[in-house]
């Protein structure tokens, strides 16, 4: 690690001022993946902005047809939450489901849709239930929010204050994980929601993308079957020594396929 | 009635109060007045010359002491690191023995080989500095795959041009050729035995001290055999008289082998501690572990197997190539040949044998001894091999291993490969593991895997390993160029405590339990009066430490043997006494009687009379109750047993997953069977590993190791394996007297061809490669669906 400076804002706004005075300043929420770059010297930032304290951004609350999620909001409490897993099971699955017990205590949802791994598998509950991001500045459609492989349309020093998904009449999530770090190889959120079906994928690209085919063969009917001979193409798909694009390709079928299975 | 203590019994393990509570002494814990911190450079290339280092900026930074490079070693003489075993090649020449300083100085060979060391007051700063240091390499093309080394056009080493270490035979050929001409059968099999990270819990390290006043060194240090790493230092690297020289291995967390070897940073602490005249300390983080300590396995192997009509085997044929990495590891070359093809008789009457082993240096890590050790690879050629030639003639598994099994009534049995096997029941353990899986039931269960739309699949393994490498003449004979016996020192204190010094050390084993039921059985004291020391060589005599399965059947006698001096001593002391002669005491624990008498006087009223001799017979015995014995093996010990498993595949993702396991094991005698159980589940589980998870990857053109971070190299996790079903069947070893066989690596032994022999069985072929991933399953399955559509 080099040496930065290590900044504990009392609000928001204290944050987001510390962060536009200082381009090299990053936040730090759980920490579990930024503290292991810095560990290994890929990245030297001028300060860590701690959001561990700054009061508001923890907690989850329904508010009419959806549920609000505090960006600081640690996985494993989502995956508990009593609200969350009777209005949106398939989120707290998706919560429960992430890397290990250590990190799911210590890793936030903000953290992980701000760092938009492709393999971290919020993104697909942002995009696949329709959800928002919102920010210290204004709200982000899921569908808008991620744009690359680690890219979002974040603006330099804007902080994620809670995501909002709109509960679904239905939804679920099947991820087939990586053997290793048991980040999702392929993941696949599958929901039915007042605006229509959504399929979404993490995983398997550079970046979380919907399955318009699945969508509309599910709008049909809403079944494993009717899945059945839809193939994605491997083309732009990932390939790593856990997978090749073309399982991958294969995967996005069968976990989909899991994903409405496990619907509910 | 199970035993509640001594031999036997289920003692819980006296190590783990300090263990649970974090009250355990690691050798990161240390940390020694005036202490600096060593942080070592490493090569990012895989083959390069280093034409230049500037050290300069470095030198400048803020709390840098020193910056050591192989240039300045070799101006001191500091020695190479030593290989601790001769192989000659089937021409009768030695093996390539090339240089390994500790610091590279002419090429770097490895990713991760030494290039600098900065030493710093702060290991932040030494890092710091370290990013300043200037290092001008000239790149090299890497020799990567270890099957075509001959024709890389690079060499590894200027000694071995065509980066072939040595090319050794073993086994009778003419003999094995006539097997084969009458052969009725002949099954031939080409497989890959995948390279592992060792990766125990406790990453290595190392703390060097050295006093001025006393000219006298400590080095504390992460090893399974400090007297063994003091020798080495001693007369080969450092070259130091042992009488100044401390090596201390704490509390140890995990071994597997990878903690053996003489490693240069033990060197590199101790040089610079002397240079410095301060506490150096290194520990490796988890990516340097990866890079830097010897990974073990990766063969490749061609294997045939010739047999008579009805599947009795006639002889067996091997060709494996061995990667050996870019040098010679302390034991490296006395894996795949010393420890692996003496054991390619397996549990079969096999009589001919035939084994050509090329071991081939590469530009990776150095490869060495990994739980096992050439024993899990031998087992895996020929449990694959036996399930292969199953299959094309039609028998079903445990019938031929049944038909092939050297019987009881053979024993002691001469195999064709050089060892003798002095006991066992093979048929036995195969058929009690039958029952406890219930073998019977199986295509029961494979029917209702098969609703499930589940490919359900059966293996074994039966195995057998060679223990307590012995004796030292014949290892000697074979290449050795160290002794295999072990020592220890029973102390029996004045009022009535034990301290035993072991030459063997625990660093997971628990030996400061299972020893001390021992002392306590044999002895009649209590276990809370009995220490068991280790690890420090300024405390315990001289011994080899731990690797092999070797503590208790090879340490372990060394301390019945000073524990029978102890016995013999007291009984001189009793029959003073009690005013009888020595030759009517009769010792029963810790009470020494005179025979058919109710007159007696226990151990430690005998032990008070030692140490204050006022009524003790001064002119025949020495005062004191402390007696030391070193222990020579007459033969290795071979523990022998049937693994079985069950496994689940899902075939639209290829996942396996093992649903039933079942182990049945003859260690010989069991001192604390919830230790052994312990064993088993541990070995088994890095069984599994290899078999479904662990792979070390290196990229074929740049040599980088792919697979550096648990992110890529996946371990087994708790949730990848199943509850065990285990069972031990004592046969008592006939060459020692505890009749003890070692049970540590049984578990690694059969247990990945225990589970591929399941996984080809689930998904009816003869043969895929390590790991069963995911992918690699699902690919075998998609490329024989015309098969499948035709069931
Ligand atoms: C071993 C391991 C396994 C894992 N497995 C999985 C898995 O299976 N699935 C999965 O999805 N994830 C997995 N993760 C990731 C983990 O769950 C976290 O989600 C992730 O590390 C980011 O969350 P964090 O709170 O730790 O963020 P941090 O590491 O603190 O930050 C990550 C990045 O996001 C930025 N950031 C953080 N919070 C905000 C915010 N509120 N507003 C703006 N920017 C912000 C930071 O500046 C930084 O760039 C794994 C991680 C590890 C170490």
């Amino acid at each position: 690690m080099y040496t930065f400076s290590y900044q504990k804002p009392s609000s928001v706004a204290d944050a987001v001022a510390t962060l536009t005075g200082d381009d090299d300043a990053k936040v730090v929420a759980g920490g579990m993946t930024l503290i292991p770059t810095l560990k290994q010297r890929l990245a030297q930032p001028s300060a860590l902005v701690d959001l561990g304290s700054v009061p508001g951004l923890t907690g989850i609350r329904r508010d009419g047809d959806a549920l609000v999620i505090g960006a600081m909001t640690t996985h494993a409490t989502v995956a508990a939450d009593a609200t969350v897993r009777s209005a949106l099971p398939a989120l707290a699955a998706l919560a429960g489901g992430i890397g290990d017990p250590a990190v799911r205590h210590r890793g936030t949802c903000g953290g992980s849709v701000a760092n938009a791994d492709p393999a971290a598998d919020y993104p697909a509950a942002v995009v696949g239930l329709g959800g928002t991001v919102i920010t210290d500045r204004r709200e982000i459609a899921g569908d808008d929010f991620f744009t690359g492989l680690f890219e979002t349309a974040l603006e330099p020093g804007e902080i994620i204050t809670a995501l909002r998904f709109p509960i679904p009449k239905r939804a679920g999530y099947a991820k087939f994980r990586n053997p290793a770090s048991r980040y999702a190889v392929v993941g696949v959120m599958v929901a039915e929601t007042a605006a229509g079906i959504r399929v979404a994928v993490t995983g398997a690209g550079a970046s979380v993308f919907r399955v318009a085919a699945m969508e509309q063969a599910l709008g049909g009917t809403f079944s494993p079957a009717a899945l059945d001979g839809i193939r994605i193409e491997a083309d732009d798909l990932n390939t790593d020594l856990h997978a090749s694009a073309e399982y991958r390709a294969h995967l996005v079928t069968v976990m989909a396929r899991r994903a409405v299975e496990a619907a509910s | 009635m199970s035993k509640s203590t001594g031999i036997g019994a289920s003692v819980k393990r006296v190590e783990d109060y300090r263990f649970l509570t974090g009250r355990g002494r690691y050798t990161d814990d240390m940390t020694r007045p005036g202490q600096c911190h060593a942080y070592i450079v490493r090569s990012p290339h895989a083959h390069a010359r280093i034409l230049s280092i500037d050290t300069a900026a470095t030198l400048a930074a803020p709390g840098v002491l020193t910056v050591l490079t192989g240039a300045d070693m070799v101006a001191d003489n500091i020695g190479s690191l030593p290989c601790g075993w001769l192989i000659h090649s089937r021409d009768g020449t030695p093996m390539k023995e090339p240089k390994h300083l500790p610091i590279a100085a002419d090429k770097v060979r490895h990713v991760g080989d030494q290039v600098a060391v900065v030493i710093a007051e702060t290991l932040q700063q030494a890092k710091d500095a370290a990013e300043l240091l200037d290092i001008d390499y000239e790149e090299l093309p890497a020799v990567v795959s270890p099957g075509s080394v001959e024709t890389a056009g690079t060499a590894v080493h200027d000694e071995a041009p065509d980066n072939v270490c040595y090319d050794w035979i073993w086994g009778d050929k003419d003999k094995t050729d006539a097997a084969f001409a009458q052969a009725a059968h002949v099954t031939t099999l080409d497989l890959v035995n995948t390279r592992l990270v060792p990766n125990a819990m406790e990453p290595r390290a190392a703390v060097g001290e050295y006093d001025p006043g006393m000219d006298e060194y400590t080095l504390t240090t992460t090893s399974q055999n400090p007297q063994l790493i003091r020798l080495l230092l001693c007369g080969f690297t450092m070259g130091l008289p042992e009488h100044k020289v401390r090596v201390v291995a704490p509390d140890v967390g995990g071994g597997f082998g990878s903690k053996i070897y003489h490693y240069a940073e033990e060197v590199i602490v101790v040089y610079a501690a002397r240079r410095l005249k301060r506490p150096v300390k290194w520990t490796a983080e988890r990516s340097e572990s990866f890079l830097s300590d010897a990974h073990g396995r990766d063969h490749l192997t061609h294997v045939e197997l010739a047999m008579d009509p009805d599947g009795l085997f006639l002889g067996m044929r091997v060709k494996t190539t061995a990667n050996m990495g870019a040098y010679l590891s302390t034991f490296s070359s006395c894996i795949p040949t010393i420890l692996y093809a003496t054991l390619l008789s397996g549990q079969y009457k096999t009589p001919a044998i035939h084994a050509e082993v090329k071991a081939v240096f590469t530009n990776t890590v150095p490869v060495d001894a990994y739980r096992g050790a050439g024993r899990p690879e031998a087992c895996y050629l020929i449990e694959r091999i036996v399930d292969v030639a199953a299959r094309e003639l039609g028998i079903d598994r445990a019938e031929l291993r049944r038909r092939n099994f050297i019987p009881p009534e053979m024993m002691p049995y001469d195999t064709p490969v050089g060892l003798q096997y002095d006991s066992g029941n093979f048929a036995r353990n195969l058929e009690d593991a039958l029952a406890l899986i219930d073998y019977d039931g199986f295509p029961a269960r494979r029917a209702e895997s098969a609703t499930r739309g589940k490919r359900r699949g059966i293996g074994f393994a039966s195995y057998i390993e060679a223990c307590g490498i012995a004796p030292s003449n014949v290892a000697g004979a074979l290449g050795a160029r160290a002794g295999l016996y072990d020592s220890a020192e029973v102390r029996f204190h004045p009022t009535g405590s034990v301290s035993v010094m072991v030459g063997v050390h625990s660093h997971g084993q628990g030996h400061e339990t299972t020893f001390a039921q021992i002392v306590s059985e044999r002895l009649g004291v209590p276990m809370e009066k009995i220490e068991i020391v280790h690890g420090d060589s300024a405390k315990t005599p001289f011994g080899m430490g731990t690797y092999g399965s070797r503590s208790l059947a090879v340490g372990g006698m060394a301390m019945m043997k000073a524990i029978d001096k102890v016995i013999a001593k007291s009984k001189k002391i009793a029959a003073h006494l009690l005013e009888a002669s020595a030759e009517d005491i009769e010792q029963d624990g810790g009470v020494f009687r005179v025979a058919g008498t109710d007159r007696s006087v226990d151990i430690a009223a005998i032990a008070g009379a030692a140490y204050v001799p006022h009524n003790y017979p001064l002119d025949e015995l020495e005062p004191g109750l402390d007696e030391q014995a070193f222990y020579d093996p007459k033969n290795f010990t071979f523990p022998n047993g049937t693994q079985i498993c069950e496994v689940e595949v899902d075939p639209e993702t290829g996942v396996v997953k093992i649903v039933r396991f079942a182990a049945v094991d003859d260690f010989g005698r069991v001192i604390n069977p919830m230790i052994v159980e312990g064993q088993v589940h541990g070995g088994l589980v890095q069984g599994i590993g290899q078999a479904l998870l662990e792979h070390a990857i290196y990229d074929e053109d740049s040599g980088q190791l792919l697979t550096g971070s648990f992110m890529d190299y996946a371990m087994p996790r708790a949730d990848d394996v199943p509850d065990f079903e285990v069972k031990t069947n004592e046969v008592l070893c006939t060459t020692n007297a505890l009749g003890v066989k070692g049970c540590g690596e049984a578990g690694t032994i059969g247990g990945a061809a225990c589970v591929m022999n399941a996984v080809c069985d689930a998904l009816d072929i003869g043969h895929m490669d390590m790991p069963a991933s995911p992918e690699r399953v699902w690919r075998v399955l998609r490329d024989s669906r015309p098969a499948m559509a035709a069931e």
